[in-house]
């Protein structure tokens, strides 16, 4: 790649909101023909809303378009369908596959642009009834083949190869696909985290396959979270953080840690100060051992981490590295094993009663499929696994025989939170579907506070919440941890959140600790137990 | 100002009581007003709406529980009245009268009910989603199961076995001389020469209605509440939900057996073999016309549904053919019946997940 070398793409000044809550802002970069593009950041920071801005996915023009411009070839674009993309020579390849295990590469490859021969049939019926023309077709997808320079047999079965292969064969497909008019072929294509799930030996060969590519002039956009990766390939690489663009910068030269910086060292403005805990004399509230967690994408392997008793630990993390398995682990909603040592006493796993009758609750990351009754009133959500658990807001008659619901009580205890964590809403009465997320967020820490759990585990407390109510949860959990005593395990992706708010914080990589840090060390030396790197002394 | 408030008045009665039930309702108030100009009495008309009311309203109350837990519409309800004709013979094998072979009949069916009901809810437990298909198999393999052993079964009460072989229940047995009308007749108040209020039957459905409302309002019946409409968070608040979706089968299905029984006192017959075959849709769509969806019902719901629906049954039959002068009423009652019944299911909704 050269500085001479033609701008394919320019992206001028993109900008996207979701119903007010703006999630890329002032977006300016472009790509030149044959050139490798890293694009690296944290879950949520901005990389597949731009990808998708990219492609004219629907779901952007169904949130009300975008703002700047897309331009390519000095030509303003605006695609509504990722087939406009298509004729434009753009093309992506998804993190999941999507190949039928049952058919061959070739028949992968040109799946629904399969070249056909006439026959008598199809001259009488239309070209419904064409033949496949079976020589044409692995011609057609040993030319894509070669183009990528791998090794990939095009007549064996996707059922049959190694990840690898079918990561080639993904690509392969894209690079067969042939623009309409002079757009001749493929010229930008997107691979959205080709090499998670490859081993090292196949992930290098794909790097190879794309350096070929660049010289043949198809400019590459790279998404990784192997950042060694978009060293070693790309010829410039971009940071994203919070819907902006950090960093643009060649990659030559960059160091991992410098990266890892980036993509987390954001400050959070909010009145929170970090409190200095005072860990001398205090004992173990909960240890866990050999924990782990058969929760699917977020498995946990072998986890031990002892938490004091009064802290606030954090536990941070990539997406899927098993942050999220410790807590629906513990708190018994996926199959778990280990040994739970609570105050002294060993928990029972994989039930949840016995957990929350020892004291202990969880406010999930899961809000809607699992915190809330989406269904019912405010009153039903606070309340009801206090009066499952603790026996609370009910009336007793005959002696305990009957326990009815105190409905008065209920509605009482509900108020007062509304009032405490300022919940936005017209009556207690209303259902919890038709709150804000933050609001919503808050009906569930209510939920968890009216169980006055001895132990808190928190996850995710403020994904997909705006920034003013991502401060009044993260104080709410700040003022409960005080008044209350109560030991807070919160589990988050956002590190600055967790070293604002946590007294220390463990870093869950692969399943297992891969470090605990006091939360006021620098954010690289976090981000680098996140991608797996040991930190230097 | 006033008349703003009117308006929004009416709009929130018109979103909470819903559209379909307003039309529902309407055409059964114009057939009301059309029936006497064809000739049909509305006395008795509204006589045979209260009663079918009555007797059918038991097994659509039968619904509720299986609807709050999560479990669906409960289109194995022939499984429990299946337990109520157990113990309606039972009660007539033993030859008990009176008011004292209805309340032996509920003894008897009581037994069965329980456990068919805790089967049934084993079996719906390992089918989590596809409940409600697995359900209307069960109703329909367990009356084909109970066609052989009514025949077998060893009843020897001559009012209730074939009589040439002297063994063999027959398909309707009538209930004259033992509970006919026991509760129809008690404390009813007639009214005019063609309608007669029946008190009993009613009375014994407020109860029955009471005790489910009742339930649903203590802790167990909370969570099962909480089971129907998000079984997850039920679980993370440590609710053991396949407990209590067997208890509410349970019940549904001690329901089911109590309302065969009050429809038998009513109607003057047990039917047997193939009779329980087709009483799970009725009162499914009963329930749904009163409003309910797949995993919340109130009794309210059971009370406006089972009124409209055997109101509309009673009423749209005698009319029609009053009006066009031919007895085809068999042919509508069907038309109508299966008519509400598609409409019924098509009106059917899930909750917000």
């Amino acid at each position: 790649m050269s500085e001479e070398n033609d701008v394919l793409l320019e992206m001028r000044n993109i900008s996207k909101d979701f119903s007010g809550n703006q999630v890329l802002s002032d977006i300016n970069f472009t790509v030149r023909e044959g050139e490798i593009l890293g694009l690296v950041g944290e879950n949520g920071a901005g990389k597949s809303t731009l990808m998708k801005i990219l492609f004219g996915m629907d779901e952007i023009q169904a949130t009300g378009g975008y703002g700047g411009k897309v331009i390519i070839d000095g030509e303003e674009v605006n695609f509504t369908t990722p087939l406009d993309a298509l004729d434009k020579g753009i093309g992506m390849v998804h993190q999941e596959f999507s190949l039928l295990p049952n058919f061959t590469a070739a028949e992968n490859i040109l799946l629904n642009r399969e070249p056909v021969k006439k026959s008598i049939v199809s001259d009488l019926f239309g070209d419904r009834m064409d033949s496949i023309d079976r020589e044409k077709m692995t011609e057609l997808a040993d030319k894509a083949i070669v183009k990528l320079d791998v090794e990939l047999d095009s007549s064996m079965k996707v059922s049959s190869m190694p990840v690898g292969h079918m990561q080639f064969t993904e690509i392969a497909r894209e690079l067969s696909k042939a623009g309409k008019g002079e757009n001749q072929g493929i010229r930008l294509l997107v691979l959205d985290e080709p090499t998670a799930v490859l081993s090292e030996q196949e992930a290098n060969s794909l790097l190879v396959a794309m350096r070929k590519l660049s010289k043949r002039g198809i400019a590459i956009i790279f998404i990784s979270h192997r950042l060694q990766e978009i060293i070693d390939v790309c010829d410039n690489m971009m940071v994203m953080r919070d819907g902006l663009i950090i960093k643009h910068t060649p990659a030559k030269g960059v160091k991992v840690q410098d990266i890892a910086k980036w993509m987390v060292g954001r400050s959070v403005k909010t009145e929170i100060e970090h409190r200095t805990f005072d860990y001398s004399g205090k004992e173990t509230v909960l240890s866990i051992e050999n924990l782990w967690v058969d929760m699917p994408g977020e498995t946990v392997r072998d986890i031990n981490l002892d938490v004091k008793k009064g802290e606030i630990i954090g536990i941070g993390g990539m997406a899927g590295q098993g942050k999220l398995g410790i807590p629906n682990g513990v708190m018994g909603l996926y199959t778990s094993g280990g040994k739970l040592t609570f105050e002294g006493k060993e928990l029972l796993l994989n039930n949840p009663k016995s957990l929350l009758d020892a004291g202990l609750a969880f406010v999930s990351e899961d809000r809607r499929g699992v915190g809330l009754l989406l269904d019912e009133t405010l009153e039903w959500n606070v309340s009801f696994s206090a009066m499952q658990v603790n026996n609370k807001y009910l009336k007793k008659y005959f002696k305990g025989l009957f326990s009815w619901r105190d409905t008065e009580a209920i509605e009482k205890a509900t108020n007062e939170y509304v009032e405490s964590l300022q919940i936005k809403c017209i009556s207690t009465k209303q259902k919890a579907k038709e709150l804000s997320g933050g609001n919503q967020q808050k009906i569930c820490l209510a939920k968890a506070f009216a169980l006055e759990p001895k132990l808190l585990f928190v996850a995710e407390p403020t994904r997909g919440i705006d920034i003013g109510a991502k401060a009044l949860v993260l104080q709410a959990l700040r003022k409960y941890n005080q008044e209350a005593g109560t030991t807070i395990i919160m589990v988050s992706s956002e590190l600055e959140e967790l070293r604002l708010i946590c007294d220390r914080v463990a870093i869950i990589t692969d399943g297992k600790v891969a470090g605990i840090l006091p939360a006021t060390d620098p954010s690289e030396d976090f981000g680098l137990l996140m991608v797996g790197e040991k930190v230097e002394d | 100002m006033e008349k703003l408030t009117m308006k929004e008045r009416y709009d929130e009665f018109i979103s909470r009581f819903g559209w379909p039930r307003i039309i529902i309702g309407m055409f059964l108030l114009f057939l009301f007003i059309v029936a006497p100009f064809v000739g049909v009495s509305v006395s008795t008309s509204l006589s045979d709406t209260i009663n079918r009311f009555g007797m059918n309203c038991i097994l659509v109350l039968a619904m509720v529980p299986m609807i709050h837990s999560g479990c669906g519409l409960n289109f194995g309800l022939p499984l429990g009245i299946i337990a109520g004709l157990l113990g309606a013979t039972l009660s007539l094998q033993f030859e008990f009268v009176g008011a004292s072979s209805f309340a032996m009949a509920i003894v008897f069916a009581t037994p069965f009910a329980l456990l068919f009901g805790w089967g049934y809810g084993k079996l719906l437990n390992k089918v989590k989603g596809g409940e409600m298909m697995i359900a209307t198999y069960v109703g329909f393999s367990s009356v084909a199961f109970m066609c052989m052993m009514w025949l077998l079964l060893p009843y020897s009460n001559p009012t209730m076995v074939w009589g040439f072989e002297g063994k063999g229940l027959r398909t309707t047995i009538s209930t004259e001389g033992y509970y006919l009308h026991i509760l129809n007749d008690f404390l009813a108040i007639p009214i005019g020469d063609h309608f007669t209020f029946p008190t009993g039957m009613i009375l014994f459905f407020a109860l029955l209605a009471f005790l489910v409302w009742a339930f649903l309002h203590t802790k167990k019946g909370t969570a099962m509440t909480a089971v129907g409409s998000n079984p997850i968070f039920a679980k993370a608040s440590g609710i053991n939900i396949d407990k209590i979706r067997i208890l509410s089968v349970m019940m549904s299905t001690w329901l089911g057996a109590i309302g065969i029984l009050v429809y038998q006192q009513s109607f003057g017959f047990i039917q047997l073999y193939m009779g329980p075959f087709f009483m799970a849709l009725p009162a499914v769509s009963a329930i749904l016309i009163g409003g309910a969806s797949v995993n919340k019902a109130s009794i309210p719901n059971v009370i406006i549904g089972t009124f409209l629906f055997q109101g509309i049954l009673t009423m749209t039959p005698s009319v029609m053919n009053s009006a066009i002068q031919t007895d085809m009423s068999e042919v509508i009652r069907i038309i109508v019946s299966n008519g509400m019944i598609l409409y019924a299911l098509t009106r059917k909704t899930e909750a917000t997940r």
